[in-house]
């Protein structure tokens, strides 16, 4: 347990679902391009994963920046690891990087 | 409040002196950019480490007045 109660809730989304998109607005409905577009990443990859709206919960807006030491949403999380914000996935999706990183850390594909 | 492509560049420079820094407004609206940083630095880290540097060097910034900057990190090839 920490100090802060959102960083509870947060480690527990983390650890609780293989692969977590801290996001704004739903997987259906992106506020935002860089949330759309890592979305659009996921999906195509179809990797099964659980967005979480901060949207939708100003304490999880907040405390994500301070939890992960990362000033920008979204954020995505395989296996409780931080791998990147926007920039990063992209660059990784496109280089092969993030389906290795799925693989190794055995994340779960739609059947 | 946006934030000018020279101020981006110089805080970077300032926390990375030795970093090469291109900075690119992507829509001409002083509020979208896109960074390119190579610096020897960042031999040996992660790119999201390598990403956290930059951040840290920009004080705040980022997520605040600075909406949006695609950030692109890597080492120099001669270092």
């Amino acid at each position: 347990m920490s100090d802060n109660p959102v960083f509870d809730q947060i480690q527990q989304e983390i650890d609780s679902n293989s692969v977590v998109l801290f996001m704004k607005g739903s997987p259906m409905f992106p506020q935002c391009g860089f949330s759309a577009a890592c979305v659009q990443i996921l999906t195509q990859m179809e990797v099964k994963f659980k967005g979480i709206d901060v949207l939708s919960d100003p304490g999880v807006r907040d405390g994500i920046k301070d939890f992960t030491q990362w000033p920008t949403i979204p954020q995505l999380y395989v296996k409780g690891e931080f791998v990147g914000g926007c920039d990063i996935i992209r660059e990784m999706y496109e280089n092969g990087e993030l389906k290795q990183v799925m693989d190794d850390k055995g994340a779960e594909y739609a059947s | 409040m946006p934030m000018e492509a020279s101020e981006i560049e110089s805080m970077i420079r300032d926390a990375m002196p030795d970093a090469q820094v291109a900075i690119e407004d992507l829509r001409g609206d002083g509020d979208h950019y896109a960074a390119h940083v190579l610096s020897p630095a960042f031999k040996g880290k992660s790119r999201v480490q390598q990403h956290q540097m930059v951040y840290q060097a920009l004080q705040g910034k980022m997520g605040g007045e600075l909406h949006a900057l695609a950030l692109q990190t890597g080492v120099p090839d001669d270092a």
